[in-house]
Parts: C-alpha cells; sequence; structure tokens
C-alpha cells in the first residue's frame, strides 16, 4: 500500500468520480489525462521557475544582483521574456529545409517532456511503472539527438552545421558510459523498474553504495543535456548558438523550453537514482524530500555550469571514451564483485 | 563515395567573440583550421587624415580612440612625440602622475583582457570578476579626470588637473587590494584543469617568428624576447623606478596570459613606487595655447598595454601637423594570427584572437 500525498489524492479523487460517472474505465481514463495535463504543467512551470532561477543563481555566483526590474525581486521576469518572445516576428530564413527546421524545435520537446512520465514522484506517484523504466528512459531521452541534427542540418547555416554535428558525437559517446554506469544500480536493484530503484534504497543511498558511478553519471548528465561545461552545441563563443543560430522568438524558446526541462531531469534522475527519491526522515512528506533533493541536484549542476570555463569537443570525446567508459567498466566488475562478496558473507 | 571538402567560415564582423569588428575568414577541415585571414577596416575613422586638420591640442582626444581600453597610454605617446618636437620640458610632478594614471590603465586593459579571454572560453563568471575590479579603476579616473575611458587627461606639457588627495588615497587602497584580487582569479580560472588544458601548448609562437612578425608587447615577451620599451628608452620616470619585465618561456596561450598577471603585479609595485616618491610642484608646464612646433619631425614610441605604440609627426612650422602616423601595435601583432590558428581546432582560434588581444579600435585606427 502506498502513502504518498499525490497518490492519496488522486485515489480519493477516483472514489469521489466514481459514484458520479459510474464508469470506472471512464474514471481512469479522465484520471490519465489529468495526470497528463500535471506533468506537461510540470514541464512547463519548470521552464518558468527556471529562466528566472538560473539567471539569478548565475548572478549570484558572479556577484551580480540579476533580474529585479519586472516585479517584487524579479518574479515577473519570465512572463515578460514570454511576452517578448511570443511578439516577435516569426522569421524563417532563405534557403532553409523548411519542414525540418519547422519540426525541429518542435521535436526536441516530446523527449524531453516525455520521460517525466517515468519519474516516480512520490510513494506510488508515477505515470507508468513500467518494468523496463530506466531503459525506456534513455531510450527516449536519446531522441533528443535528432532534432538537433535536423535543426543543425536544416538551417542552412554552417555555425548551425557544426552545432548538430557536435551535438550528435558528444551525446552518442556520453549514452555508453553513462549506461554502463548505471548497469551498477541495476545489478544491485535486479529491477529496471524506476519504483523498485527507489525502494532499493530504504537502507542506504546509491550514493554510498555506487561513488564512482555518481561521479560518472553527473559528467554524463552535464554532456547529455548540453550545460556548461559541456555545452559544446552551443559554445557560444565560437559558433554563436549552433543549432539555434538561425531560430527566432517562440521557435527558440522551444528549445530553451526543452533545455530546462532537460535541467530539471537530470536534476530528479540524479536524486532519483542515487539519493533516495522521495525517500528520506519521517518528519517531511517524500513529495517535499523529492523536490528538496532534485532542486539541490539542479543547483549543483547550476554552480558547476557557472564556475567552469568550456571544454574543447575533442578533450570531451577523449574524456569520455579513454577515461569515463573504462570507469563505468572498471564500476560494473567492481559491483559483480561486491554483490558476490556480499551474497557470500549472507 | 564520402567526400569531404573545406569550407570557409566567416567568423565576424557580427559574432560573440571577435572583441568588436574583427572578422576573420577562416578555413575550416571539420573542425580543423587550415588558415586564418583577418579582414579589417569597420572600425576605420581615418584618424591619421583627421589630426591633420586639428591643431596639435585638439589631436590628443583621437588618441583615446585609438586603443580605447587603455587611453591615458595613447595620450602619454602623443603628448610625448609632440614635447619631443616641440621641446616641452614636463614637470617631475606630472610625469609622476602620468606614470601612475598609465599604469592604472595598463592593469584595467589587462582586466579586460582577462575578461574577454575567459568569456571566450565560455566561462562568464570570469569576465564579470574581472570586470567589477576594473571597475574600481575606471572609478579612480573618474576622480581624477571625470571621464572614465576617454580619459583625455594626459596634456601636452603634463597633466589637465592635479591629482587630488583623495585619488591617490583610493589609489592606494586598489594596489593593497590587487594581490587579494589575483588571488580570485587564481582561484576562479588560473588554476582551473580545463582552464590550463585549453591554453597550455596551443597557438605557440617561437621567438623567431615573434620577431619575424613584429610582434611587441607581452605577446613577445610572452615568446622569450625580454623587449619592453619602458626598459629600453626609459622614457618618463621609468629609469628610476625598479621594476622587471616577466617573460615567458613557450610561447603558448598559457604564457600570454600568465604574462599578463605578472605585469599587473610590476605595474601596481610602479605605482606604489610613484605614491611613495610623489614630488610636490607645477603639473603643467608653461606651453603657448597656440603651439607651433619648428619644422622638422619627431618620433617617440611608448610601452602601450598591447605593445610599442610609436606616433611619427612632421610639423611644417603651422599649429597643425604636417603628417602624423601611428605605429599600433595590435595591428601589428594580428598579422600572426593565421600562424596562431593553423593546425589548431575551431574552439581555439578564440583563444588565439583573445591572447593576442586586439583592440579593433586600434587595429583600423
Amino acid at each position: 500500500m502506498h502513502n504518498g500525498i499525490l497518490y492519496l489524492a488522486g485515489q480519493s479523487l477516483k472514489e469521489l468520480m466514481l459514484p458520479i460517472i459510474g464508469s470506472e474505465l471512464i474514471v481512469n481514463l479522465i484520471m490519465t489525462l489529468i495526470c497528463i495535463g500535471i506533468l506537461f504543467m510540470l514541464v512547463a512551470v519548470s521552464a518558468l521557475v527556471f529562466t528566472l532561477g538560473e539567471r539569478k543563481v548565475c548572478a549570484w555566483i558572479q556577484v551580480r544582483i540579476g533580474p529585479n526590474r519586472v516585479g517584487p525581486w524579479g518574479l515577473l521576469q519570465s512572463t515578460a521574456d514570454m511576452l517578448k518572445l511570443l511578439t516577435k516576428e516569426d522569421i524563417i530564413p532563405h534557403g532553409v529545409d523548411r519542414w525540418m527546421w519547422v519540426l525541429s524545435p518542435i521535436l526536441i520537446f516530446i523527449p524531453a517532456a516525455m520521460v517525466y512520465a517515468l519519474y516516480p514522484f512520490d510513494d506510488g506517484v508515477i505515470f507508468a511503472d513500467v518494468n523496463i523504466g530506466l531503459f525506456l528512459l534513455i531510450a527516449i531521452s536519446s531522441q533528443s539527438v535528432l532534432p538537433f541534427l535536423m535543426g543543425g542540418y536544416a538551417s542552412n547555416s554552417k555555425y548551425a552545421m557544426l552545432g548538430g554535428m557536435r551535438t550528435v558525437a558528444q551525446m552518442l559517446s556520453y549514452e555508453v558510459p553513462m549506461v554502463i554506469a548505471l548497469m551498477g544500480i541495476v545489478m544491485i536493484t535486479g529491477s529496471l523498474k524506476m519504483s523498485a530503484i527507489v525502494e532499493a534504497q530504504s537502507n542506504i543511498w546509491f550514493i554510498f553504495l555506487q561513488p564512482i558511478a555518481f561521479l560518472i553519471f553527473m559528467v554524463t548528465c552535464l554532456v547529455e543535456s548540453n550545460r556548461p561545461p559541456f555545452n559544446m552545441v552551443e559554445g557560444e563563443s565560437e559558433i554563436i548558438a549552433g543549432p539555434f543560430t538561425e531560430y527566432t522568438g517562440m521557435r527558440w524558446a522551444l528549445f530553451f523550453l526543452a533545455e530546462f526541462a532537460n535541467l530539471l531531469s537530470i536534476g530528479i534522475l540524479t536524486a532519483t537514482l542515487f539519493l533516495g527519491g522521495w525517500q528520506g526522515p519521517d518528519f517531511l512528506p517524500g513529495q517535499l524530500w523529492f523536490w528538496i533533493k532534485a532542486f539541490l541536484m539542479v543547483l549543483i549542476y547550476q554552480w558547476i555550469g557557472w564556475t567552469f570555463p568550456r571544454t574543447r569537443m575533442d578533450t570531451i570525446l577523449s574524456f569520455g571514451w579513454k577515461v569515463l567508459l573504462p570507469l563505468a567498466l572498471v564500476n560494473l566488475l567492481l559491483t559483480g564483485f561486491g554483490i558476490y562478496i556480499f551474497k557470500w558473507l549472507l | 563515395m564520402a567526400t569531404t571538402e573545406k569550407f570557409v567560415l566567416n567568423m565576424g564582423p557580427q559574432h560573440p567573440s571577435t572583441h568588436g569588428v574583427l572578422q576573420v575568414q577562416v578555413e575550416l577541415d571539420g573542425e580543423n583550421i587550415v588558415g586564418a585571414k583577418p579582414v579589417m577596416g569597420y572600425l576605420h575613422r581615418g584618424i591619421e587624415k583627421l589630426m591633420e586638420s586639428r591643431t596639435y591640442q585638439q589631436c590628443v582626444p583621437f588618441t583615446d580612440r585609438l586603443d580605447y581600453v587603455s587611453s591615458m597610454n595613447n595620450n602619454l605617446g602623443f603628448c610625448m612625440a609632440v614635447e619631443k618636437l616641440a621641446g616641452i620640458e614636463v614637470p617631475e610632478r606630472a610625469q609622476y602622475i602620468r606614470t601612475i594614471c598609465c599604469e592604472l590603465n595598463r592593469i584595467a586593459s589587462h582586466h579586460v583582457f582577462i575578461g574577454s579571454l575567459t568569456n571566450d572560453l565560455g566561462s562568464a563568471t570570469g569576465m564579470i570578476y574581472a570586470f567589477r575590479d576594473r571597475e574600481k579603476i575606471l572609478d579612480l579616473f573618474n576622480i581624477i579626470c571625470g571621464a572614465r575611458m576617454t580619459c583625455h587627461y594626459i596634456r601636452i606639457g603634463g597633466v589637465i588637473a592635479d591629482a587630488q588627495d583623495e585619488f591617490l588615497q583610493k589609489t592606494e587602497e586598489f594596489i593593497n587590494y590587487v594581490p587579494e584580487m589575483l588571488d580570485e582569479y587564481d582561484r576562479l580560472f588560473t588554476g582551473n584543469e580545463i582552464f590550463q588544458k585549453r591554453m597550455q601548448g596551443t597557438s605557440i609562437i617561437s621567438k623567431e617568428d615573434a620577431l619575424r612578425f613584429g610582434m611587441s608587447g607581452p605577446n613577445i615577451r610572452a615568446s622569450g624576447w625580454d623587449y619592453d620599451i619602458r626598459k629600453i628608452d626609459k622614457y618618463g620616470i621609468y629609469g628610476k623606478l625598479d621594476f622587471d619585465i616577466p617573460v615567458g618561456k613557450t610561447g603558448d596561450n598559457w604564457d600570454r596570459y600568465i604574462i599578463r598577471l605578472q605585469e599587473i603585479v610590476e605595474s601596481a609595485k610602479i605605482i606604489r613606487q610613484c605614491l611613495d616618491n610623489m614630488p610636490e610642484g607645477p603639473f603643467m608646464a608653461k606651453v603657448p595655447k597656440m603651439l607651433k612646433p619648428p619644422k622638422g619631425d619627431a618620433y617617440h614610441r611608448v610601452e602601450n598595454t598591447r605593445g610599442e605604440l610609436g606616433f611619427y609627426i612632421v610639423s611644417d612650422g603651422t599649429n597643425k601637423p604636417y603628417r602624423v602616423h601611428i605605429r599600433r601595435p595590435s595591428f601589428i601583432n594580428l598579422q600572426a594570427l593565421d600562424h596562431m590558428c593553423k593546425g589548431m581546432v575551431l574552439a581555439d582560434a578564440v583563444t588565439a584572437f583573445a591572447t593576442i588581444d586586439p583592440l579593433m579600435g586600434e587595429v583600423d585606427c
């Protein structure tokens, strides 16, 4: 029996609706739609929060004040930004591959939002608790490579093309160590199910059992979500904005919406896989623990991003293949031995 | 059968990291640079020609607009050339104030270097820190002459106003802050592994090549050539001061960066000596309002923050120069760009731009 607040709220809502509507099938359908709505809202709200939050955090690190003109403490900055982007002229440059160019910002948003279906927000609060959860999650998130390349190719700009190529190279290279690092967790849990991975951490968090995997995962997360110091995709001092160079207005905003969704995503993912997810001492509800951990991780990722200079493309690739991949393999081996010894001791 | 071909990437004049309006046509083979061709002239204002139709005093503000982040040094170069031409003796106090201002300006200019370099390397935080400290120097200039960047403070025959006690006191405060400031830079980026990895061993210019390109300033000193006009010509009061010339070894981007950090320390040393030995007296020589230097020509060079800045002035005996030629260090240093970029990857090109430290106001003149 689950006891997450949202889970209980959902159950009581279901019980409330059942006598009115009568059919359980329709009630389930309505509940599913509500859940999808909530998830989309979460993604949208995360973008609104991070438009301001990223700039505030960056300002604190850079001894500045940050946005403080629109609303108290700059709280309405996100609204002002969105309004500005919405009222901008929609420019489609000459010579672009129109269909691909238009589709790219839309497609990039799909995997970024879709992964939220697989996150266990609280005890029992998970949209799709499938038994191949982690596998599906990585499979979905790796789909975001293609829209980058599409945007880069379709823009008919050299900067965009270079940016698109860089994305493919770095994202594909870093998926390998990421997956192998996560294999350690799967071996200990014995399941790919997301809720099972969280429940397996009820005694000890995986950050203590898998410290090497945690570090590898953090680095690969930064690369996969194109956060600095690995934001080669944009690399604003070299290739201006990479695949986004030719986009304006809302199309450009969609890229950023996806970027912010990804930022929250890596925060949630790290908290779920290594920091025990929604588990924590009883004085706070699980939901709160979950968000505290997720935002703490987001803050750490932002901190890293705003402190370090950008790495070079070839350094990133050689680091991924020559350092992280062997390290992940060693971690896998050590985990195997560890489990064997643990079982033998018992 | 797949084939590959080289392509030309136009970086600039509208590009985030070309330091103004420099355009570089980079020939690329994938991400590897085959050649880099700087295209100049987007900021050309014809300053040399404009000077011919102004009186000598009116020419000085133009020099502010040459290398606009170290305007004091430009003022000094032009004024000293005119003083040489007209045989004007500058009072000692004025010379001390000039030296303080020039060295402060050197530090401020190196702040811009550090800021733009770190920004080009993708760490905007570094830029903000460097510019925060540069602000302190600009505030000092604000106190002494009311302007922050285009100072027009050093005039023919001396300086336009005496240095107030407030200025001297705040300058001392700033000098005391310098070690702390450099410590912070070291913690933030000098010691950073990514930063070091990107700078060390990239865009090497050997001593011979640096000479061949006619480079000067910190760029040639980074290549191991002990060449500083302040030591060679000992103009002004530099002969009386005790300071060292930092010299690099390999001439890579890292050396060019470290040299500038060390120069900040040396400049602080010079300013402290000037503050301690500041004499009393007039701050301006008696210069006629209508200055008419005798017929003839004069060349004077000073150590600008970016290298050897020379002014060649020809006088025909009237109150306006007949011809002015400016030896602009940024312009000449920029020749090495192609050599520095060859064989590097695209990300190194922006590092190379940043460490040559060209200022387009000076390149295009």
